[in-house]
Order: C-alpha cells, then structure tokens, then sequence
C-alpha cells in the first residue's frame, strides 16, 4: 500500500487554474498553479508590490489585504480561494492622487520608519474602523496583534491609526 | 516558501464532499487555511488534492436547536462567531474564548471545524467545548452520528473523527439555571498560544456547588476535561476555599506536556493558577 501511497502524493500537479477576481476595483482573470498563494498572485502576477512579504508563515502581518473587507494574511490564502472575491491592496486606498486619511495620518504621525510593515497595518486598520469607526487607542492595540513592526515601538502607529479613524469620521460628516 | 505541489477543487456542495471523502484516495478538506496552510509551507505535510469546503451554506452560521441551545456549522470563522448575536446571547463563554485565539487575520479566516477537526493540543476552543459539554456532529455518506467533545479528542492532533468523515456542527447545550462561565489563559508572548488555559462553568443550588464543568488546555496532549477538579467541587458549598482547594487537582491524571517555552513542572503551576482564576471568575457569575 504505502509505494502506491508515494507514488500518489509525489505525482507533480501543476495544471494551472483561472481564477477571477477584482482587485482594487479592476476585473482580473489569472492563470495561477493551485499552490500560488494570494500575495505572489498580486505581487508577481500583477505587479503590485506594495504587498509586502515579511515571515511568509502567517506571523508578521506585512502581508495584509482586505478580502471582500476583511482583513487577511495573504501569505496564507490560496489565490484561487479568492475566486468571485474582491481585494484590496495598498495601492487601491489613494484615489487618484489624494492619500486616503489613513496614509495621510500614518505620515503625519510618523506612523512608519522603514515602512516595510506600513501597507499591512494601514489594512488591518481599515478593517478596525469598518467595524468601529471610533475606537480606543486599546482596541487598535488589539487590533493590531497580527502585525509586527521592528522599527517604530508601536506607540506612533496608533497614534496614527486614531487620527486616521478621526479624520474619517469627519470625511464621512463632511459627505 | 513554496508548498509542495498538490491540486485544488472547490467543493460543490455538500453532497460532492461526502462522496469525495469516501473514495480510495481521499481528499484533503481545506476550510480556513489557518492551520492547514502553514503546514504545507513549512512542508510539515504534502497533500494530493484539497478540497475547498470553505464555501458551502448548510456547513455555515449559527441557528437556534428546537431542543435548546445553538448549532455552529464546522465553516463559520471565529470573527462570524465574535459577531454572532445568538453567540452573544446563548453562549458568552464562547466569545471570551475565541476574542484570543490568533490575531484578526486569524479570526477573519480560521474556522471553528477546522480547529476542532485539527485538534493542536493548545487549541483554545477545545477546553471551552468541553466545559460546555458541546457535542461535535459528524456526517459520511453513509452514516450520520454525534458524540460529546468529551471523547472527542484522543492525543495531540488526533481525534475520533473517521478519514471519510465530516464535521458539520458544533452543538452547544443550554447550560444549568444560574450557570456563569469564566476563561483564564497565560500564553506565551510571541505566539499567543496559550501555555496553560482553563474554561469552567459552575452552577450554584443553596450555596453548594451543584454543577461543575473545569477543562484544560495547552497542559496535556490534548485538551481534557480535570475530572478531579470538578468532583472536588460538587457538592461542596461554594467558598473561595473550596475553590482554591479543588484547584491544586488541576492536573491529577493529565500527562503534563513540557516544551522550550514551558517546561512540565512550569506548566503544572500555571494551570493550577488559571484554573483557580476561571473557578473564581465563574463562581462570580453564577447565581446564588
Ligand atoms: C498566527 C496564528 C495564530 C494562531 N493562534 C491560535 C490561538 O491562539 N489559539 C487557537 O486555538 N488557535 C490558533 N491558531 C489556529 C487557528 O485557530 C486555525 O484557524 C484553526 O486551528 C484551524 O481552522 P481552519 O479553518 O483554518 O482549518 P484548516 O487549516 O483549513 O484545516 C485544519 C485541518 O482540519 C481539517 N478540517 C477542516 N475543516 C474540517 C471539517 N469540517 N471536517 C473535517 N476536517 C476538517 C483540514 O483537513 C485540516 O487537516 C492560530 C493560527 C495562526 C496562523
Ligand atoms: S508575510 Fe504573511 S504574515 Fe508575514
Ligand atoms: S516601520 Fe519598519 S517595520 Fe514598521
């Protein structure tokens, strides 16, 4: 039994498969193999390498997306698990060349040294305040527990989270 | 870090799982990812095909039971879990627990099915469900059956479950009249996986202790019920002393597991003081 049981699992599998998706708002259709992982999909196969890849091993959040809103590690989904879904990526929250409030606060409060986790925690931050448009500065702490920075110490990036959240709010008053 | 390769399939219903499950080469079923995905990357384990359950309604939310208490199917994540009013109202146990576990991401993805099909020996859901007396509802295509948590769960990643079986629900009894629950963990920082954590639910009749579940977590191979706590509780008037005594049982007849973050001894400590935590905390809550 056990050679057939080798012979089964060792058998190389790299039919690719399509997969459709919207990414920031544009219809994309992929040919990806079925162990492509969503960050080397947007990355490699669309060029948007504000996805950044820190573990690779669901630890450090760099990879952040929002996947139909909510926040996910897109080291660890499966492109074609995101088949009919939509993304949004780092590059899909500035429209034209105005910064979305969460940019613009993670600048101003010098929220990011190196920035390599930046696009990961401006995501994780904008599934927060989707779901709590006013939150404490202890629930971005919780919040944020899925996302490492080696730099900043943290206390900027909150910082920067509640002025972002604040400064949608008044956006949203304002509309 | 690149999984060995392997083919992928979405499931097509409920149906297409069951009798993929019951062929000579079965399928691996794929819910979340959260626990099965990392796996492939380290190349911890290789997989023929996996199959995509993630997306089948009747294996998905939370419905009231005509005989009391709630149904969770196996696909519904930790965050639909947090956010679930039944959940909320039924079972506030639960989501003091699964607020823990992982971090959003996690939450927005991994599956309660998925956790308990996965069954890691520090599987914050474990305890909880066996505290609660969940019962875990399996389905293959020839037979349906569900049986208690409590004999669920056989050593670390190992369960009763049959290769051609599914988990579809977790059910969740109404507790005892007056019941409280309480959850207390300590975890290891960098991960936060817990080293030791503790669920209990006590009830309270005339200032004796009429109903005591306490279950532990992380300690021994896998989850358990601390049998020795609880019969040091029941019938006992419900003090602080009582308590703290049926505490120092928390690991009587459990294999305390030691690792590079917790060694058994340190390990042992630890689940005394969480468990005095959760049966203080609970006894708070309960009525009378
Ligand atoms: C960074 C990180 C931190 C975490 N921290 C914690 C923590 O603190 N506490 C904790 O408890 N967990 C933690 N987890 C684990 C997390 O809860 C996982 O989501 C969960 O253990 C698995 O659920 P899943 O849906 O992702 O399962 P998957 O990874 O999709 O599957 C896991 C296994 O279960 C099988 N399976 C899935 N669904 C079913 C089903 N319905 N019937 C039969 N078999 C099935 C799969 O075939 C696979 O073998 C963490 C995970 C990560 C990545
Ligand atoms: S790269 Fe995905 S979590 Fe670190
Ligand atoms: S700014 Fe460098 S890792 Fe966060």
């Amino acid at each position: 039994m056990r050679p057939v049981i080798r012979r089964i699992h060792r058998e190389v599998r790299r039919v690719p498969q399509e997969v459709s998706l919207v990414v920031n708002g544009v219809d994309r259709r992929v040919s990806v193999e079925p162990r492509r992982m969503l960050a080397e999909l947007l990355r490699d196969d669309l060029g948007l390498t504000g996805t950044n890849l820190g573990c690779d091993t669901t630890q450090c959040g760099a990879c952040t997306v929002l996947l139909d809103g909510r926040a996910v590690k897109s080291c660890s989904v499966l492109a074609l698990q995101a088949e009919g879904s939509s993304v949004t990526t780092i590059e899909g929250l500035a429209e034209g060349g105005t910064l979305h409030p969460l940019q613009t606060a993670f600048a101003e409060c010098h929220g990011l040294q190196c920035g390599f986790c930046t696009p990961g925690m401006i995501l994780a931050a904008a599934d927060l305040i989707a779901r709590d448009p006013d939150p404490a500065p202890e629930t971005v702490r919780h919040a944020l527990e899925g996302n490492l920075c080696r730099c900043t110490g943290y206390h900027t990036i909150v910082d920067a989270v509640l002025a972002g959240a604040a400064a949608m709010r008044d956006d949203g008053a304002a509309r | 870090m690149i999984p060995a390769a392997f083919d992928y399939r979405r499931a097509d219903g409920l149906d297409d799982v069951l009798a993929a499950l019951a062929t000579d080469a079965p399928v691996t079923l794929l819910a979340g990812g959260q626990s099965l995905l990392p796996l492939l990357k380290l190349r911890l384990a290789e997989v023929g095909t996996l199959l995509d359950i993630g997306r089948i309604p009747e294996l998905h939310g939370v419905r009231v039971r005509d005989e009391g208490g709630i149904a969770i199917g196996a696909t519904t994540t930790w965050n639909e879990i947090l956010e679930d009013p039944l959940v909320a109202a039924h079972a506030p146990l639960l989501r003091q627990v699964v607020a823990g576990i992982g971090d959003v991401q996690v939450r927005n993805r991994g599956t309660i099915g998925g956790s308990v099909a996965h069954a890691d020996p520090a599987a914050d859901i474990v305890p909880a469900l066996l505290a609660l007396d969940a019962t875990i509802a399996l389905r293959s295509a020839t037979s349906r059956r569900a049986g208690p948590a409590d004999g669920f769960f056989r050593g670390p990643f190992e369960t009763v479950r049959r290769s051609d079986e599914l988990i579809v629900e977790i059910r969740i009894p109404a507790l005892p009249a007056g019941a409280g629950g309480a959850w207390e963990a300590v975890s290891q920082p960098a991960s936060g996986w817990s080293i030791a954590a503790a669920a209990a639910v006590l009830a309270v009749s005339d200032g004796r202790i009429s109903h005591a579940r306490v279950a532990l977590g992380g300690a021994g191979e896998c989850g358990v019920r601390a049998k020795a706590v609880e019969a040091a509780l029941v019938d006992r008037p419900a003090t602080p002393e009582t308590l703290t005594a049926a505490a120092s049982a928390a690991t009587e007849g459990i294999a305390v597991q030691g690792d590079l973050h917790a060694d058994a001894a340190y390990r042992t400590s630890v689940a005394r003081v969480v468990v005095r935590r959760a049966l203080e905390a609970a006894r708070a809550r309960a009525a009378g």
